[in-house]
């Protein structure tokens, strides 16, 4: 559980000489009783472990696809408790590692010694805050250390050495680098900055990276994948989910997408 | 008694509130700001072309006098600071400018910003084109709608206005929608955010430029302090440019918010008065939030007072009592315009209307008292909206 299952993930498809894949799904598409369908749906097309989004209002590092979907997630219901209970059952019927994705205020509002505790209940094994830096990680650290819960941290192409020090002196279940500048949403061009990044965080630290935010296709994972322990893509998978006319629909397109990234990582 | 708090703490902290909740790829160029704030503020020459630029292009000092038929509908003696003649028509050019120096300063050829009521899009676009650097502002659809004066007179100063179509499509929406921008093109960009709200050093760098009010106000006073200083508030920039310099002066400082429908009906943009701490926009502040830590959507006639959280340094002034919060409804705030429109001949904005009328309402507990208003903009922005109200209640 934990830290351990994520590093344990990582072990394993380190040994396997590729790259983990964390496709990021927002709970409670395309309505909370459908929306583990569509996890399954990917662990079953060769997801490692998942990113799982409880749905905020105002996310300040997400573009219109995952804006979009956190909108549609909230309006069909998709509550903290009902996004927290989503996750639960994520957990439960893939047994992959799941990481929550939430934004701070959500977590500050219901009290962070809480909402560690009811993560870790519902068997997450780590928590990502996009607006949460190094900087005002600290309670949350704490809180989430006390209950079992790993905090993943970020580095992006502007954070300096003193800053990447900063991070991996925070310990991290991993470094998650953003790949381009920007707010999650597809790109075509492909990540022109992994390479130097990934380059910057080794010196520093030995914590596995995962690169994500504009990260979409096969092509770009497969880039990312080269250089990291794990990639996530997000936006292009929460648009098949958006896009689709059913949730079965949903499944088949998520699946089709996700074996194709799972793949390119494994070559 | 509380003290002001010259500068945050090391993290940005007015208390408990403030801070700096942003993404990593924003935290270097935060970083890199309040440095170069830092070092420009203590710089003579950048001063004194700061000031120079605020005498010579925008006005300043803007005009304090008295009210006189105005006092005696109320039976209240009161001063009006005109914040209303400076250039482009509101307080917010001085932030606009001042951020705009620095913007050059430390060598970025673009600006971003958002905007409401269209006064701080206006403002940017001013002083963009004033200094040359490419602008660009982010503005909800509905407020292009409510606002389409001030969309023009953007266009006209050469800014490309970008219409948010989340959410609400307000200034809460176009807030977000500036720092995700903001996010991809920090390298050259920076972000010239509207009023003392988002991650520090913004609150604490936009009030250092908006104190110019409080200062003048204490210098065109001359010693004579009024009882009562009342201004809107919307993210509170108007209101801290005034409160600050007059703060611990013994003076009572009064802000006044947008109840918008009522208080109850919970369609407003009261944050202190009925908001509760979190995290909106990169700073902690008090906002209207619901039990799951959501943001909800502000109401307000006016659109500059249309957002679901407030300045720090203001949830700091409210609950260390350095300053009063109270909240006066849409329908006063057209009463407003009126009432300083038919006795002072002054057409206030929607905003600054709020301060008038709270004024009135409060007529009996100031009775005899000398009451400073902020009349922070003035109202040709808001002339076909405030028409278009009139002719429903016909
Ligand atoms: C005339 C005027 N007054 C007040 C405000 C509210 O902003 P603040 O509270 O930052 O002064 C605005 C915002 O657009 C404005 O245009």
């Amino acid at each position: 559980m934990g830290r351990t299952a994520i590093r344990d993930m990582f072990a394993r498809t380190k040994a396997e000489g590729r790259a983990a894949f964390l496709p990021f799904m927002t709970a409670g598409l395309p309505t909370p009783a459908e929306s583990l369908s569509l996890f399954q749906a990917m662990a079953d097309a060769g997801a490692d472990g998942f990113e799982v989004g409880i749905p905020y209002t105002d996310p300040l590092m997400d573009g219109p696809v995952i804006q979009r979907g956190s909108d549609t997630a909230i309006r069909a219901g998709a509550t903290l408790d009902v996004s927290v209970s989503i996750l639960k059952s994520v957990a439960a019927a893939t047994s992959k590692p799941t990481i929550a994705m939430t934004y701070v205020n959500p977590i500050f509002r219901r009290g962070v010694d809480r909402f560690c505790a009811e993560l870790a209940g519902a068997g997450a094994d780590a928590l990502i805050v996009p607006d949460l830096p190094v900087d005002e990680s600290q309670s949350l650290r704490i809180a989430a250390e006390r209950h079992g819960l790993g905090v993943v941290l970020f580095v992006a192409p502007t954070s300096d050495a003193g800053r990447i020090e900063a991070v991996a002196a925070a310990d991290p279940v991993f470094i998650y680098a953003v790949a381009e500048m920007g707010v999650t949403g597809e790109r075509t061009d492909s990540g022109s900055h992994v390479e130097a990044i990934a380059e910057r965080v080794r010196k520093v630290t030995d914590a596995p990276i995962v690169f994500g935010v504009g990260i979409s296709n096969p092509e770009q994972a497969a880039a990312a994948g080269r250089v990291a322990d794990g990639v996530i893509v997000g936006s292009a998978l929460v648009r098949r989910a958006l896009e689709a006319d059913s949730a079965d629909a949903a499944c088949q397109s998520l699946a089709t997408a996700v074996s194709a990234i799972a793949e390119a990582l494994r070559t | 008694m509380s003290k002001r708090l010259e500068r945050p703490d090391a993290q940005g902290r007015f208390g408990e509130f403030g801070g700096r909740f942003a993404p990593e790829t924003l935290m270097p160029a935060l970083a890199e700001t309040e440095r170069a704030f830092d070092e420009a503020w203590a710089d003579p020459v950048f001063v004194d072309e700061f000031h120079r630029i605020l005498r010579e292009f925008v006005g300043r000092p803007t005009p304090l006098h008295a009210a006189p038929r105005l006092s005696e509908a109320l039976g209240v003696n009161v001063l009006l600071k005109r914040e209303d003649l400076a250039h482009t028509g509101a307080h917010k050019i001085n932030n606009a400018i001042g951020q705009g120096l620095l913007a050059k300063r430390m060598g970025k050829t673009k600006v971003i910003a958002e905007t409401g009521a269209g006064q701080h899009g206006v403002a940017t676009a001013t002083a963009a084109a004033y200094l040359g650097l490419e602008c660009k502002v982010y503005m909800g659809a509905v407020d292009i709608e409510r606002q389409a004066l001030n969309v023009l007179r953007m266009e006209i100063l050469g800014t490309e206005v970008v219409p948010v179509t989340s959410g609400a499509g307000t200034l809460k929406d176009a807030v977000s929608e500036a720092m995700r921008a903001w996010v991809t093109t920090v390298e050259d960009s920076h972000y010239i955010i509207g009023s003392v709200v988002g991650p520090h050093p913004f609150p604490y760098m936009v009030r250092e430029f908006q104190k110019i009010i409080g200062d003048e106000i204490l210098e065109q006073l001359n010693g004579n302090l009024p009882d009562v200083a009342v201004a809107c508030v919307g993210g509170g920039s108007n209101a801290m440019g005034m409160f600050f310099p007059l703060a611990e002066s013994g003076i009572e400082l009064v802000g006044v918010e947008a109840a918008g429908e009522g208080i109850l009906t919970g369609r407003h943009g009261a944050s202190i008065t009925a908001g509760t701490p979190g995290v909106l926009h990169g700073t902690r502040t008090l906002m209207l939030q619901d039990a799951d830590g959501q943001v909800q959507e502000a109401h307000s006639i006016s659109a500059g007072l249309d957002y679901p959280g407030v300045g720090p340094e203001h949830a700091y002034f409210a609950t260390t009592g350095l300053a009063r919060y109270v909240a006066v409804d849409d329908e006063s705030a057209l009463e407003g315009v009126e009432l300083l429109a038919r006795t002072e001949g002054i057409i206030p904005a929607l905003e600054s209307a709020h301060a008038v009328i709270w004024v009135k309402q409060a007529a009996a507990e100031l009775a005899g008292k000398t009451v400073l208003i902020n009349v922070s903009g003035r109202g040709d922005k808001d002339v076909e909206q405030i028409g278009r109200f009139r002719e429903e209640r016909r």
